[in-house]
């Protein structure tokens, strides 16, 4: 690695943002704003932009043109976009910085589940010939995922709950609290173990070496990031385990040195069992600080807020060395390791 | 601020997808009740098959026939079936490992509730009745508890293959266009065009979409703009689209309305099409019961002078 590139801002929506009232442009371009502010940037100042997002949550072809208006895209900019959680933009816009071609980089991205069901919505990711035409939602492919580590012994129903309980405690004051782990959904998760439904937006400014010394007091140095995939059937699958976490992590340097927090993507509960054993984390790491993905889930946005909230604990001087997860499709299918430092202090 | 518009949005959309030659033997082979996999590189039978092997990536296509009845490998209790899913009634979900079988199939168990399920136990399949080369062949797994069913030794090629599947897919939204574009579509109601100005650059965007692309901030302030404009520019269009009752040829134009910053889009009527020009002048005309103008037709007026609307090309 020949740059050093660091996360210099970060701005998600609120956890209890309900936007249905508003366009996708006008949910975003308040955290747009927000980390531009931070930083002192002006949308002409910005080397790369990248975004994702994804139709089906729209349910319109080539929506993320529309939300291009909250960035300042005319006259042109150098833009880039992936359909897909903005941790994957992010990753998209590293290797830009790393190359060269930009010093400073805006990564956003956005989702709006609640005009669709985003449980049916989900099953259009699944493989059309085998596996899509019966229609098993995401709360019932993680369940089964669940279920898989229970008989294991991995974990249990109270464990489970305790997970989503402590996620909900984590969050702002202002997410709704409660450890009632409710009623099933698909059992054996509970309503307790599954994401909310809800629309959010994320954004992150990076900058490279001088530049991001310039814009942040203590920039978040991405020290590596890696993504790797699983085989698309569940069924050839370990779903107890998630092997591509461990590869991404070790090819991302995550276990070169231990860390002290590690924001995990997990929508499930059970999710997190599984992340926590594939990538070793003890218990002396304070694991999803945010509340996770449990507290909050805009679908394309929580995994870049899982790297955004990482790079902002070390930002606050709360993290020394943190690992930011996320993923992508049923059961942990895809998954994306960044391990970030802050200088020694 | 009036009510934000919402509507119904459907997406539908039957897929029609071709099979290769693996997935072809599959689903012609339910729908002659046979189950087959496909041995991979490391000597595991794959069920269902895939053309390509999950560890080395090799193409496979040894095919090899499997028993329908196996064995739980994971399971979830689904007590409230959503649409298109295998069974109405509540069922489980089941990842199956056939006999003969390496990996598990994804598919429902038909029992009478969650109590009646559990990791290893054993199952078999139930055909559906009508079958036609699909996943749903398979109607759904039950309990069962005799022997092992023999596997047969079919060898995967039959006289009339299956080679494409229509998948249908539905999907149900509630479109809301959001706060700046409902109060232009409530104002079009009136008959009144809306446009919103940047606060920076003080352009008006018609219709507006709550934010000035050129400098990324949000636009709140409303301007009445036309109901007069001039084309900017225009094309002719020769084919007919589909359930448009629309002579061709016609003219769809750039319209750019009195106070705008952007032109928008519209029909030139009232007019031969080999008459519009650039410049032209022109007015909306609204039908009765419309909630947008239905054309722009000439005002009569001499035509703009191209310097007036040149930026808005
Ligand atoms: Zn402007």
């Amino acid at each position: 690695m020949t740059r050093d590139i660091a996360v210099v801002a970060f701005a998600r929506t609120d956890h209890r943002a309900t936007c249905e009232d508003t366009s996708e442009v006008e949910m975003l371009m308040p955290v747009l704003h927000e980390v531009l502010a931070r930083t002192g940037l002006r949308t002409a100042d910005i080397g790369f932009t990248c975004s994702g997002s994804s139709d089906y949550l729209a349910g319109r072809a080539f929506s993320f043109t529309m939300a291009l208006d909250g960035v300042g895209a005319w006259p042109p900019i150098s833009e880039s976009h992936v359909e897909m959680d903005g941790a994957w933009a992010l990753y998209e816009a590293w290797t830009k910085l790393l190359s060269g071609d930009a010093d400073t980089a805006l990564v956003y991205s956005y989702g709006k589940s609640t005009p669709g069901s985003v449980r049916d919505v989900l099953t259009r990711q699944l493989d059309p010939y085998y596996v899509a035409p019966l229609w098993p939602d995401s709360v019932a492919l993680a369940a089964l995922q669940a279920q898989a580590l229970i008989d294991a012994g991995d974990t249990d129903e109270a464990a489970l709950a305790a997970v989503g309980a402590r996620s909900r405690a984590d969050a702002d004051s202002r997410v709704p609290q409660g450890s009632s782990p409710g009623d099933y959904v698909v059992r054996p998760l509970r309503t307790g173990d599954c994401p909310p439904v809800g629309d959010g937006a994320a954004a992150v400014i990076l900058a490279a070496g001088d530049r991001a010394r310039a814009l942040c007091e203590r920039p978040a140095w991405i020290r590596g990031i890696d993504h790797r995939i699983e085989a698309h059937a569940l069924g050839v699958r370990d779903l107890t385990d998630s092997p591509s976490t461990r590869l991404a992590a070790e090819k991302a340097g995550a276990f070169e040195r231990p860390v002290d927090t590690a924001e995990l993507h997990a929508p499930f509960s059970a999710q997190e069992v599984v992340l926590r054993k594939a990538l070793r984390l003890g218990d002396g790491v304070r694991v999803n600080p945010s509340g996770g993905a449990l507290a909050a889930n805009p679908v394309m946005a929580a995994g870049l807020a899982r790297i955004g909230e990482a790079a902002a604990r070390i930002h606050r001087g709360e993290s020394g060395r943190a690992l930011a997860h996320a993923t992508s499709g049923p059961c942990l299918q895809q998954n994306l390791v960044a391990v970030l430092e802050g200088d020694p202090r | 601020m009036p009510e934000v518009l919402k509507a119904p949005l459907v997406l539908e959309f039957p897929f029609t997808r071709s099979l290769g030659p693996v997935q072809s033997a599959f689903l012609t082979g339910l729908r002659e009740r046979v189950v087959l996999g496909v041995r991979a590189t490391d000597g595991r039978v794959l069920v269902p098959p895939v053309e390509y092997d999950p560890v080395t990536a090799d193409e496979i296509r040894d095919l090899v026939e499997v028993a329908p009845t196996g064995t739980v490998t994971t399971w979830a209790w689904n007590p409230a079936p959503r649409g298109g899913q295998p069974l109405t009634a509540p069922f489980a979900w089941v990842l199956v490992r056939l006999d003969g079988a390496d990996t598990a199939l994804l598919h429902a168990l038909a029992a009478p509730g969650p109590d009646a399920v559990h990791t290893g136990m054993r199952v078999r399949v139930r055909w559906a009745g009508e079958r036609t080369g699909a996943i749903t062949d398979i109607a759904c797994f039950e309990p069962y508890d005799g022997e092992p069913a023999r596997a047969g030794d079919h060898s995967g090629a039959f006289d009339d293959l299956v080679t494409g599947i229509v998948a249908p897919a539905r999907l149900d939204y509630t479109y809301s266009p959001g706060r700046a574009q409902s109060a232009y579509l409530h104002s079009l109601a009136e008959r009144r065009t809306v446009g919103e100005r940047c606060p920076v650059c003080r352009k008006v965007y018609v219709p507006p979409r709550g934010a000035c692309p050129t400098c990324g901030v949000a636009t709140a302030e409303q301007v009445e703009v036309g109901p007069r404009g001039t084309v900017t520019t225009f094309c002719i269009v020769n084919i007919k689209a589909k359930n448009l009752d629309i002579e061709v040829p016609y003219v769809y134009a750039h319209i750019a309305l009195d106070g705008a910053g952007l032109a928008l889009h519209g029909r030139i009527g009232g007019i031969p099409y080999d008459q519009v020009r650039m410049g032209l002048r022109v007015e909306p005309v609204w039908t009765d019961g419309a909630r947008y103008p239905d054309h722009y037709r000439p005002t009569g007026e001499p035509d703009a002078d191209y310097d007036t609307y040149k930026e808005l090309l």
